[in-house]
């Protein structure tokens, strides 16, 4: 995959705030690429840097291996989604999406003709003549993603598409994204504060925060690898527990915490000794009421704090001493054979080999 | 009141006489008037457009600015009105007059060796007319710009739109209630205007509104004055239904 879009050291300052802090990015050609991170990360600007709605103070910004870095909006090959979509009010939706096309003044009947192909690929037949406050939230945001596409963008900049909608539209916008993206082949930059969207949707994440990417990789290598403390609580739930590292052998590690036995957990190759934090996500800790079995490496006993019915699984709350509150996952088919009361005392096990050592 | 008086009759030295007549109605048809009428019109549309035309931008600015910055244009924007209509009216005749401003700034420059009469002219009186009513154009325009989301500028230069398509594509079009909102607060005073062509007209260029007043106070034919009072009313809400039964009035509903 050649990089499509290379940013180096990117850095953009807004007053005395670090926006985007030395970022370097190399995103492939035809990559559904996530950009995740809570808000005031620096997401946003990132995604408006490249489309040329904001100048950078330092780095460079490639697109096609050409250097774009003063480059204005419209003539950089990419598009932008906005947030609120930002559909021209007082054009009917057939407007709004040959509005590019007519900006570059082409052919009429191309125009109709790419028009409405795209209406085709987005499910808007019919809804040609309507203006933008006569559809819904959802159409609305067809309306703004073919309007971008039509133009056929080297990349497509979306800023938070699907935060406007509600949940129910939301799953199922989702499911349409994934399949125009698939369907045009075209390369996609998303920012988005949702992590589910982002594991469901993206070939790969960049994990932002306080203005770095922390981490860039597959859904799966973030979720089950994260490098940092900070990428493993932004990505999921996890526990931890604090400990003091006492031997490390190749990726494995044991940890010592205060109050409890020793536990042995995954960790990366460069972890200093010293302070750690060990983290597991909740559906890879077992409960055990009796005493601790073998089956797992790790264990440490638990009060129940708090039992959440959540339809198809159960949470359980769990205090560990005095210390932090964990949270169990328990498929309710499960559930059944360890009703759990509040206060009762019960041991958590987890096996190493889903559990990460970080420094902390 | 205007309505029964300009059914009556003049009395012989100035008062009214109720004796009902039409014949102040008949008396609109004169030509004269209709030539008066025509030029307020002509004046009025063109004062309305020039507001436009200067006020679109200078909106434009206050509305995008910071909002200190908002504060400090809108001030500079409204300190005029703290001062009479007729003091900033005359304030022009200092600046336009032959020994006046203009004239003596053209002179030390070396622009022009005899000085150019520009009081008493059709153009001081546009002058006038556009600076009195400048605001009423302003203000309303800064309200509508204010409402369009920068965001839209955005998109249209996302979009491939250039700057200036980004203006006569999207932000003008979006201003539309503003431009009539304005529209109609300038164009319905500077229609009736009457002390503006006095002062920089010299008065030798009779309009609607020192017309009306000339008969109310000079002539004291006050059945006339409202008949031709009532015919500018008229005038204001025929345009009225045309601009509201157009496609230009229905965009904005």
């Amino acid at each position: 995959m050649s990089p499509i879009v290379e940013l180096k050291d990117v850095v953009k300052t807004h007053g005395q705030v670090v926006a985007v802090d030395k970022v370097s990015l190399s995103i492939g050609t035809g990559e559904f690429f996530f950009i995740l991170g809570p808000s005031g990360s620096g997401k946003s600007t990132l995604l408006r840097l490249i489309a040329g709605l904001e100048t950078l103070d330092s780095g460079t910004i490639a697109i096609q291996q050409h250097v774009v870095n003063s480059d204005p909006p419209h003539t950089r090959p990419v598009n932008m989604v906005f947030q609120q979509y930002a559909l021209f009010p007082h054009m009917t939706v057939f407007d709004n999406i040959a509005f590019g096309l007519k900006m570059r003044q082409q052919e009429k009947n191309d125009i109709q003709e790419a028009v409405e192909r795209m209406a085709v690929l987005v499910r808007l037949e019919g809804k040609m003549e309507r203006f933008p406050t006569e559809l819904s939230g959802g159409e609305q945001q067809r309306v703004a993603l073919a309007r971008a596409l039509v133009n056929r963008p080297v990349v497509l900049l979306l800023d938070e598409p699907l935060a406007a909608l509600d949940q129910q539209l939301r799953q199922e916008m989702q499911a349409e994204l994934k399949r125009v993206q698939q369907e045009v082949n075209a390369t996609f930059i998303c920012v988005t504060h949702q992590q589910d969207e982002a594991l469901m949707l993206s070939d790969r994440i960049g994990v932002m925060h306080g203005g770095k990417i922390l981490q860039v990789g597959t859904p799966k290598e973030i979720y089950d690898q994260p490098l940092s403390s900070t990428v493993a609580k932004f990505i999921g739930l996890s526990n931890t527990v604090l400990g003091t590292i006492i031997r490390m052998e190749n990726d494995v590690c044991w940890v010592k915490p205060d109050h409890f036995p020793v536990l042995m957990a995954r960790c990366p190759a460069d972890l200093h000794h010293g302070q750690a934090m060990v983290m597991i996500r909740p559906e890879h800790v077992h409960i055990s009421i009796d005493e601790p079995t073998h089956t797992y490496e790790n264990s440490l006993p638990a009060v129940v704090h708090h039992v959440g019915f959540h339809g198809h699984e159960v949470f359980y709350q769990c205090r560990l001493g005095n210390e932090s509150l964990w949270t169990v996952r328990v498929p309710i088919r499960e559930s059944h054979a360890t009703a759990l009361t509040v206060g009762q005392t019960l041991y958590l096990q987890w096996a190493a080999h889903h559990s990460f050592a970080l420094s902390h | 009141m205007v309505l029964g008086v300009s059914f009556a009759s003049r009395g012989l030295y100035g008062g009214v006489e109720w004796i009902a007549t039409i014949g102040n109605y008949s008396r609109l048809a004169d030509p004269l008037v209709g030539v008066i009428f025509l030029r307020s019109l002509i004046f009025a549309s063109m004062t309305t457009i020039v507001c436009a035309i200067v006020g679109f931008p200078l909106a434009y600015m206050v509305a995008r600015a910071s909002p200190r910055w908002q504060l400090i244009w809108l001030t500079l924007v409204m300190i005029p009105f703290w001062t009479n209509f007729l003091v900033r009216t005359y304030a022009w005749t200092v600046i336009l007059r032959v020994d006046g401003l203009v004239n003596t700034f053209l002179q030390s420059i070396g622009m022009q060796e005899e000085p150019i009469s520009l009081l008493f002219t059709d153009f001081a009186v546009a002058i006038g007319l556009m600076y009195g009513y400048l605001p009423f154009m302003v203000l309303p325009l800064i309200v509508a710009i204010e409402r369009i989301s920068p965001q839209l500028e955005e998109a249209a230069y996302d979009l491939y739109a250039s700057m200036g398509a980004t203006f006569r594509h999207v932000v003008v079009p979006l201003s539309k209630p503003g431009f009539i909102a304005g529209g109609i607060l300038v164009f319905i005073p500077s229609l009736g205007a009457f002390i503006t062509p006095y002062l920089l007209g010299g008065g030798q260029k009779m309009m609607i509104g020192t017309l009306i007043q000339q008969e109310f106070l000079v002539s004291r034919d006050w059945p006339f004055g409202s008949a031709l009072s009532l015919g500018l009313m008229g005038t204001v809400l025929i345009l009225w239904v045309l601009l509201s039964r157009s496609s230009f009035g229905k965009q904005v509903q």
